[in-house]
């Protein structure tokens, strides 16, 4: 477990020293979410119909844009390579790099939903529910993204590679998620997302530690 | 620094191994067996093999024929965890302090050995809290060192251990693997320099590419 908190630790003190990354998802959640405004013309009942899905487009669009970074810097420095002799179990190691990567890029989407519960005309209630479905939801999202930055580590420039592969797997997420929001059974799809997001969490150690094995080669 | 712990001994085999790089036949039938207190230098030109064969026992290369065993375990024990892996990158995260980079190594390897005397052994004790992104080239290889101190383990396979070195480096690797052999350990080790080995008596050769 000593190498568990390590990891967490590590990738957290990195990211906040270094500053920006965390800053840029952010923004660019709070942009996608103001341009909506001067695509659809400024009418306020419309936008407000369209807050959830277009909150949960934004949050899934910047969390795609930031899964790179999630094993990017560690094949680059080598330290991938050396996980496979470490006494922690890859699969913990991928297990930590996931959590770290939910507290480094879905956690200040949720905390920066206010801004853009402003612009789209959210009421309260709706933006109180727009949290719980971000905080049930994301772990899922980044858990799959994890799979799929996995997959894709060992390719040059694999960039753009890995939103693509996950971007089809991930619409249950959003289906859920923003029904969880707005639909006719909010509290039935709350749970729903909240079983997808546990399954996507339970699978991604093993099955990211299970390409990374095989990346290796 | 003495040895203080004694590793355990594990002997390193390997038999008929071959491998090809896309059309090339790199090497074929090698087959050499390391002891405990041996150290199996590598040798020959560029292109030779030389890191292909050390990734090949690491296994992040698959052979295409042949096998690596090391034997001495017990029968839960994984091999990885008696390995050191010390190939051209160097794992150190900028932005962490030194001591930071040797202690999340620590952390994940276990082992317990203490990161002060690491860092200390390989000249970095001043540095302790200084950010890794400011160390030379040099002095990120000596840091990549203490990871093999501060973790004691019986196998080292070394891809250039003196790369980017200077002469007390170089020396330095040399009283590294002095010390690692003494307490039992054995090493692999690919280099196209002399390692200043002091006990001459457990160093073999294998010349690839010949």
């Amino acid at each position: 477990m000593k190498g568990f908190f390590a990891i967490v630790g590590r990738d957290l003190r990195v990211a906040t020293r270094i500053g920006g990354d965390a800053l840029t998802l952010v923004l660019f959640f709070v942009m996608v979410g103001s341009i909506v405004p001067f695509a659809i013309g400024p009418d306020k009942a419309m936008l407000a119909k369209l807050a959830p899905g277009l909150t949960w487009i934004a949050a899934f669009l910047s969390i795609l844009l930031g899964l790179d970074r999630l094993f990017r810097n560690d094949a680059e420095d080598g330290s991938l390579q050396l996980y496979k002799f470490a006494r922690t179990p890859l699969e913990m190691v991928v297990a930590a790099k996931v959590i770290a990567h939910w507290l480094l890029t879905a956690l200040p989407l949720i905390v920066a939903s206010p801004v853009l519960a402003i612009l789209l005309n959210m009421d309260m209630e709706t933006w109180l529910r727009t949290v719980l479905s971000l905080l049930v939801g994301t772990p899922g999202l980044v858990a799959l993204g994890a799979m799929g930055a996995a997959v894709t580590v060992s390719l040059p420039r694999g960039g753009l590679i890995a939103p693509v592969l996950i971007l089809p797997l991930a619409i249950p997420v959003l289906i859920f998620g923003s029904s969880a929001i707005a639909g006719q059974q909010a509290v039935a799809a709350t749970l729903f997302l909240a079983a997808i997001s546990l399954v996507l969490l339970a699978l991604a150690p093993f099955a990211g530690a299970l390409a990374l094995r095989v990346s290796e080669e | 620094m003495p040895p203080t712990t004694h590793l355990p001994a594990r002997t390193l085999s390997v038999s008929g191994l071959a491998l090809r790089r896309g059309e090339r036949l790199l090497f074929d039938d090698v087959g050499f067996t390391v002891e405990p207190g041996e150290i199996l230098l590598l040798r020959g030109p560029n292109g030779a093999g030389k890191t292909s064969l050390i990734k090949c026992l690491a296994g992040f290369l698959r052979a295409d024929a042949g096998s690596v065993v090391v034997s001495g375990q017990g029968e839960e024990e994984r091999w990885q965890e008696d390995v050191h892996f010390l190939g051209h990158l160097s794992a150190v995260k900028a932005r962490l302090k030194v001591g930071e980079n040797l202690g999340i190594w620590a952390a994940i390897n276990g082992g317990g050995g203490s990161v002060e005397a690491a860092l200390e052994r390989v000249g970095l004790g001043a540095l302790f809290n200084l950010d890794a992104g400011y160390l030379s080239a040099g002095q990120t290889r000596r840091l990549a060192l203490a990871r093999l101190l501060v973790s004691p383990r019986p196998i080292w396979l070394l891809d250039e251990p003196t790369s980017a070195l200077d002469k007390a480096g170089d020396r330095l690797v040399g009283a590294l693997i002095d010390e690692h052999l003494a307490s039992g350990g054995l090493a692999v080790a690919a280099t196209h320099l002399e390692l200043q080995i002091a006990d001459t008596g457990r160093i073999r050769m294998l010349e690839l590419g010949a």
